[in-house]
């Protein structure tokens, strides 16, 4: 058996959220009790966020032991047993579930691995060799056409060829330019920007160094959400440490190119995703889109050409320069390239950040790396996209994810959210969340964007209020579609999206609603009620001391009874039932 | 009682050395905003006008920005901020119901602070830490998984550590 010399701890926001700090610090003090020559280190986020707190046990011949869900008393046990005695913990390690087996890790290929705060842990995973390849050998012209050749397009959800949008940017004329990193991850149910940030920045700062050195920009912005402090942190770090070494700054290794970096925190708009409103914002205004063309290559920060490219885009970069274009272009499909990163959450079991070879089909992605459904639950709809997405049906999970197919679903790629909805999800009601989100959202520019998403919220309200009427579906539908239409940017484009692609698929629940004056998954309050089975009930009282407000009391016989004028429909009482004796009707 | 002149002056420097942390021109109004917010809570009127001033932005600009932006709050939060995420993930594993509990808990609606002064109530629109669904944030602290229980125990935590 071989000894062990590393132990690592995965301390990502998900990781420290369940408590990985405090099982990083139980570890540092029982090696040091027992004087062992191990070498901690804090690693980003693997992906396996449904088995966090993550800890890897690594041997001298770079064997690698996960155990999940470790607690601090679960530490001694580990130290003992196995770092002092070479015997892995066994009912402590995470069982081989799938998880990795049909993943491709590109841009992922160092998050969990590496300590993401210390640049030589990069440097010893081939980091910087990209740029010290392409300053030493390769001209601005030849990196366009590598990218091009590659085949990558924008992964923020638009999917535009990464390489043409170069193009444009580097045949403008003059030494003024600007390269953004939009790291601005509004899509609520996405955390793939996050995850690469807090677990692999350096990548991302390098892909900017190149995508800079390609356009002829001495200037950079990484514009990022307030709301990831940790990620903001190990920026910084990066930035500092990378120049430092020389990789940032005057004269790059040498070199005639000189590239500085400068972080924008975002201060809540998601409509700053959209390239022209985020430049507004890092200008100091409102973030409210512009009419475009001219488009940012050509005036886009104080008027200079501005190219803006996602974070998981430039985080492909290293890999297509030290692998080659035709090596990326061999994974995916003939119009969608590579791979691409998803924020699997929802109802799932296996919840996490994973990364497929585009073309993976939404079934295998569900079943075979998720691990099915909570619960057993039957499998619904998985909602994509985000708010700009829609929501596509288990009987079409067939279909392969690429930017052609699921944009033929009606929904759209989007940024990589991908959220699993279960028999007990009502599609009515997550529209509606969708279109309070867009209705707030929206910055007001566009008349039919400002006012038409507010109407459709109101329209889904009502329906799920239990007051909707038989005309409400075709306003819906006309109305998305004139949204859709006469709006100027992208969210207002695609923020009718939910709307149509569930009236699309899930036409009979909007009926249930409306007709039968039922919400068939029990979601929407005005439409249900809970009722004590009599016969069931075991008189224990656990739901008359939960209801917060008294609606609940002693029947006529042994059992209990809610007084309906009362009820608030909270639900508290179905879940501290112990026997099933409360139904949802 | 009214301020005596010193402590106006006292914290007019204040303001200044955090103005100065950027260039004054109108690019700088929103880390100005962000800066002064970090350092006292919220944006107060005062603050306002001086950050227009200092970047020589017309004042009604500035209070544009001020409420454009979700991150900025204009009046006084309380000691902790409590925020409540209402993400897609987060959504259908019942945010809502965790959100009206807390509600129900500290006797004030979203976007409203305690009578005592500790809590401020806000939702935001996604934490990114979709596994942990449903989350909320205390700082720059994050809670995952929570149930009613959970949120009870993490609250009487905070108004422990209070009275300590």
């Amino acid at each position: 058996m071989s000894r062990v010399t590393e132990v690592w701890v995965g301390v990502a926001t998900c990781g420290v959220a369940a408590g990985a700090e405090l099982v990083y610090s139980t570890f540092e003090s029982s090696l040091a009790k027992h004087n062992l020559p191990v070498t901690m280190k804090r690693v980003g986020c693997i992906g396996m966020c449904y088995n966090e707190p993550l800890v890897d046990v690594v041997t001298a011949d770079e064997n690698r032991f996960t155990y999940g869900h470790v607690c601090p008393e679960d530490v001694g046990r580990i130290v003992t047993e196995h770092v002092l005695n070479g015997r892995p913990v066994n009912e402590l390690l995470i069982p081989a579930d799938g998880f990795f087996e049909h993943q491709v890790r590109i841009v992922l290929e160092n998050c969990g691995l590496i300590d993401p705060e210390v640049l030589e842990e990069y440097q010893g995973h081939d980091g910087y060799k990209a740029l010290q390849r392409v300053l030493s050998e390769v001209t601005p012209v030849e990196v366009i056409e590598e990218i091009k050749l590659s085949g990558l397009r924008g992964r923020g959800g638009a999917g535009f060829p990464t390489g043409v949008k170069w193009d444009f940017a580097a045949r403008e004329p003059g030494p003024e330019k600007f390269l953004v990193c939009n790291a601005d991850e509004g899509d609520p149910g996405a955390f793939m920007d996050r995850s690469i940030l807090e677990g692999d920045p350096h990548r991302v700062i390098e892909g900017m160094i190149i995508a800079a050195y390609a356009i002829g920009a001495p200037h950079g912005y990484i514009y990022v959400r307030a709301e990831y402090p940790m990620a903001i942190k190990r920026l910084n770090k990066a930035i500092a440490a990378a120049g430092r070494a020389g990789f940032l700054g005057e004269n790059i290794l040498g070199s005639a190119f000189s590239f500085e970096i400068k972080i924008k925190t975002g201060a809540g708009a998601f409509v700053c995703g959209e390239e022209t409103a985020l430049i507004a914002s890092i200008e100091g205004k409102r973030g409210t889109p512009r009419r475009r063309p001219p488009y940012p290559a050509v005036s886009g920060l104080w008027g200079k050409p501005t190219n803006i490219n996602n974070v998981e885009t430039l985080a492909n970069i290293p890999w297509i320069i030290r692998h080659g274009a035709k090596e990326f272009a061999h994974y995916g499909t003939e119009d969608s390239r590579g791979t691409k990163v998803f924020a699997l959450a929802g109802k799932i079991n296996h919840s996490g950040l994973i990364e497929v070879p585009m073309g993976m089909s939404i079934n295998k992605i569900v079943f075979d790396i998720g691990g099915g459904l909570r619960e057993n639950k039957e499998f619904k709809a998985v909602q994509i996209g985000g708010p700009s997405g829609g929501c596509i049906p288990a009987r079409l999970a067939d279909v392969p994810v690429d930017y052609k197919s699921i944009t033929q679903t009606g929904a759209i790629m989007g940024s990589g959210g991908l959220i699993v909805l279960d028999e007990d999800t009502c599609m009515v009601d997550v529209t509606r969340f969708f279109l309070d989100f867009t209705q707030k959202e929206s910055c007001g520019k566009c008349t039919f964007c400002r006012i038409g998403t507010k109407r459709m919220l109101e329209t889904l309200t009502r329906i799920c209020d239990g007051e909707g009427v038989p005309e409400d579906v075709d306003n819906l539908i006309e109305l998305a579609n004139k949204v859709r239409v006469y709006s100027l940017c992208g969210l207002g484009q695609t923020a009718p999206n939910p709307v149509l692609t569930t009236v699309k698929y899930f036409r009979n629940e909007y009926d249930a609603h409306i007709i039968d004056k039922s919400c068939p998954a029990h979601v929407c309050r005005a439409l249900i009620h809970y009722e004590i089975d009599p016969s069931a009930c075991k008189n224990c009282r656990l739901c008359t001391k939960q209801c917060p407000v008294q609606a609940i009391s002693q029947g006529k016989g042994d059992h209990q009874e809610i007084d309906q004028s009362i009820c608030i429909k909270c639900g508290q009482c179905y879940e501290v039932c112990p026997f099933g004796a409360i139904a949802i009707q | 009682m009214p301020h005596s002149n010193s402590s106006i002056t006292g914290m007019s420097n204040e303001v200044d050395e955090l103005l100065h942390l950027f260039a004054p021109f109108p690019a700088s109004v929103i880390p100005l905003l962000q800066e002064i917010q970090a350092h006292y809570g919220y944006i107060s009127e005062a603050n306002l006008t001086r950050v227009a001033t200092y970047a020589h932005t017309p004042e009604s600009t500035v209070y544009s920005v001020a409420t454009f932006y979700s991150q900025f709050r204009l009046t006084r939060p309380g000691r902790y901020s409590i925020r409540i995420c209402q993400g897609t993930a987060c959504h259908v594993l019942g945010a809502n119901s965790i959100c009206e509990h807390l509600e129900e808990q500290l006797g004030v609606k979203v976007d409203e602070t305690t009578g005592d002064g500790l809590f401020t109530l806000e939702s935001v629109r996604c934490l990114g830490c979709c596994s942990l669904a449903p989350a909320m944030m205390i700082g720059d602290k994050i809670y995952g998984r929570l149930t009613r229980g959970k949120v009870d125990t993490i609250i009487g935590a905070y108004r422990n550590r209070e009275e300590e």
